[in-house]
């Protein structure tokens, strides 16, 4: 049912490119095969790496849980098939700064034993949060290149429902050809997850767009539209025309709806998803699988007998390409994505992840084209090939000169990095790359802007710390000298006050002195009484003049 | 003649009175001036400028007492900012300061040389050192500025600089190399 009467819509500039599709198309998916030795970045996602929950040397299953997300904007990872846990070590990933990071490597048993899934046969009964968590567990992310953790995209968030769901079947890029083959071959299942995702979303309306140098596949997904989609999908073909396929650019094609600035389609009630995530979606929803393969074009001229495979992630991709014919003599450059997007790959070590959907082996003589980088003439080719009515012009003499104040105010952040710029370009000047350059540069720089604050509120800290620090010590040191000085004094006072007891004991002893002198007992005695006293006083006498040659002669 | 006399000076007691409310009301503390240079400096705290931090650098730039070209951490894009700010001509780092490095680095502990000693406790100026008398101390790397002020006061020289690990979340895109072709140059191959 390919709408003829639908209106569509067209954005500025873009590009006529050689598809060089056929190459890649004579053959049917091939099947995928168990390599040895699986590599899995624990960074296949947009947002946060996702944490190994596995230690070294635990055997894990197919579609086994190895990484959990972390944090919301991120995805777990699942192993791609049987084996043991071999080791968590960092290696070489498909990343344009070729970098190595933190990697779990599965040695695979080769049985490809599959945990216990738990299968869901409908999805029409379940709630649209339930279903954005299987997709989130099954660690789904946008299989069109950008990998963006799918289930945040099936969230209408403060809206109750969105208007229009995008799939975008475009795939305007040359070469690659993956979501083409897999509309052809897996057109039910595309189909069935667009109405899951359509009814996660609570979306009005669902249209499919596909660009129209693909016949068969629009024949195909029509014929699964009128099976399946309950006149609830508007299958529809786009021209063919480069970038139709970044997910702002369709959304304009196909509803004529342009998203803010630096926003979300989300912002003007639109959503888009690939292809292949929408059978992914399928995959996890109803058979409860987890996404631990993925299609890949692997073409170019390079390459000696280029198609289409289904390949387990974290399989390298020099086996991969071993075990799919191999380079031809002539190959110059493999580029991971599509000669427009991709990244050149300085290894070919690194692995397939989530996010690859094409290996293009270029020749030496496809790669050292255009190399010679001339003057900037100002002729205005860029600008009037920009999908997003930016000046690449501007936006390069910025980035040249540094400037990233004023390549802000010319939007920079809304490059979509498209390439066509530098494709135009007359004088072969490396555009994106400035971009890139540029965009890397100022997140840098807020990056140090923080660390700088953060270093200041620590160091102002430090200051008072230590200010209030010598404050109490002073505090402490004045408290110790009054309480010596106090106790001086109060030794001064003892003083007085030890003269003044020693100056009445020797009163009492003089008055003591007076009362033996004059003992008043000793009045009014009978004479008897007396003489009584005379004679103990007498006996005592002799008694001390007795005692003390004897005291002597004992202690002699 | 008079009642002009009278209404000027009545406007002038009550512009005064305004102004005076003004400047009693809208009151600023400290130097704005000082707060936006050093906001632009880029907080190491090092000392290599000759003052004892950013802020104490910051007013005495204010002062006029010293250049702009004095921070070997924050380098020409410091510099090119400051003289963006306080409207004067740009000029190189003085090199009496020190040079600018291109590889960020922070400082490393090595805990079994260690005798903790917390000499470079006090030394830090942003805390980022951590430990007590005669326990282990280490850096808290995350907070270092890489101001090495810590290195002269170890007595066992413990401290070791390290570049900071490049990653994939702090990955900065090269620039493309200079893309500039002489004119000239193409002209005189295409003479041969």
């Amino acid at each position: 049912m390919t709408d003829s009467q639908y209106k569509l819509w067209s954005f500025h500039g873009g590009l006529h490119l050689p598809g060089h599709k056929k190459m890649s198309t004579g053959q049917p998916i091939g099947k995928y095969f168990i390599p040895e030795r699986l590599i899995l970045p624990l960074q296949q996602n947009i947002g946060e790496p996702s944490e190994p929950i596995v230690s070294e040397g635990e055997y894990v299953l197919k579609g086994q849980l190895i990484a959990r997300a972390n944090g919301y904007i991120s995805a777990p990872l699942h192993a791609p098939t049987s084996g043991t846990v071999s080791e968590i070590t960092e290696q070489l990933i498909p990343h344009p700064s070729g970098l190595a990071a933190t990697c779990i490597i599965i040695k695979s048993d080769g049985l490809d034993k599959w945990v216990q899934l738990s299968p869901h046969a409908s999805y029409e009964n379940m709630d649209p949060s339930a279903l954005r968590n299987r997709i989130r567990d099954a660690g789904i992310v946008g299989l069109g290149g950008a990998g963006f953790p799918s289930f945040i995209k099936l969230n209408p968030g403060s809206r109750t429902s969105i208007d229009e769901l995008v799939i975008n079947a475009a795939e305007c890029e040359p070469y690659i050809t993956c979501d083409d083959m897999l509309m052809r071959e897996h057109a039910d299942e595309i189909i069935q997850g667009t109405l899951i995702m359509q009814h996660a979303l609570h979306a009005r309306q669902c249209l499919i767009g596909v660009e129209d140098d693909k016949p068969e596949a629009l024949k195909v997904m029509s014929d699964a539209v009128k099976r399946l989609g309950h006149g609830q999908i508007k299958i529809l073909a786009i021209p063919t025309l480069y970038p139709t396929g970044g997910e702002k650019q369709i959304i304009k094609v196909l509803t004529g709806k342009e998203a803010p600035s630096q926003g979300l389609p989300l912002d003007t009630g639109t959503v888009c998803h690939n292809v292949g995530t929408a059978a992914a979606v399928y995959q996890a929803v109803i058979h409860g699988r987890p996404l631990v393969s993925r299609i890949i074009t692997l073409t170019g001229q390079g390459i000696k007998t280029p198609g289409n495979h289904e390949v387990l992630i974290g399989t390298p991709v020099n086996e991969f390409i071993e075990h799919n014919g191999g380079y031809h003599n002539r190959i110059g450059k493999l580029i991971m994505g599509g000669p427009m997007m991709g990244i050149s790959l300085a290894s070919d070590l690194v692995p397939v992840i989530k996010t690859t959907n094409c290996l293009l082996g270029q020749t030496q003589q496809e790669a050292t084209d255009n190399n010679t980088v001339m003057p900037c003439i100002r002729c205005g080719a860029c600008m009037d090939a920009c999908p997003v009515n930016l000046l690449p012009q501007q936006l390069y003499w910025y980035a040249f000169a540094r400037d990233m104040d004023k390549i802000q105010d010319y939007n920079l952040f809304d490059c979509i990095e498209c390439g066509c710029c530098c494709y135009v370009c007359p004088s072969n000047i490396p555009l994106v790359q400035y971009y890139r350059f540029a965009k890397t540069e100022i997140w840098a720089q807020e990056r140090e802007k923080k660390k700088s604050d953060r270093a200041r509120n620590r160091h102002e800290f430090r200051l008072e710390r230590l200010e209030k620090q010598k404050k109490e010590r002073g505090e402490r040191l004045r408290k110790k000298k009054a309480a010596l000085n106090k106790s001086k004094s109060t030794d001064k006072k003892d003083n007085d006050k030890q003269q003044a007891i020693a100056a009445a004991l020797t009163r009492v002893r003089e008055k003591q002195k007076q009362h033996s002198v004059i003992s008043k007992n000793t009045d009014n005695l009978t004479a008897d009484q007396k003489k009584k006293i005379e004679d103990a006083d007498k006996r005592r006498q002799q008694n001390n003049n007795e005692k003390v040659p004897s005291e002597e002669d004992s202690d002699s | 003649m008079l009642t002009a006399i009278i209404t000027m000076c009545i406007m002038a007691g009550v512009f005064g009175l305004i102004l005076g409310y003004i400047a009693v009301r809208f009151y600023i503390e400290g130097d704005p001036v000082v707060d936006k240079i050093d906001s632009l400096l880029p907080q190491t705290q090092c000392g290599q400028c000759g003052y004892p931090g950013c802020r104490p650098y910051a007013e005495a730039i204010t002062r006029g007492e010293a250049e702009i070209n004095q921070c070997p951490p924050g380098g020409g894009a410091t510099i090119a900012a400051l003289a963006d700010l306080l409207g004067v001509d740009s000029k190189p780092l003085n090199p009496e300061n020190g040079i600018e490095e291109d590889i960020k680095t922070v400082v490393i502990i090595d805990e079994d040389i260690c005798i903790g000693c917390t000499l470079c406790i006090q030394a830090c100026p942003v805390d980022a050192i951590l430990g007590a008398a005669k326990q282990m101390h280490t850096v808290i790397t995350d907070e270092c500025t890489g101001c090495n002020l810590c290195i002269p006061p170890c007595p066992v020289e413990c401290i070791y600089i390290v570049p900071v690990k490049e990653e994939l979340a702090t990955w900065k895109c090269p620039s493309p190399e200079q893309p500039m072709i002489r004119l000239d140059s193409i002209m005189a191959s295409k003479e041969k």
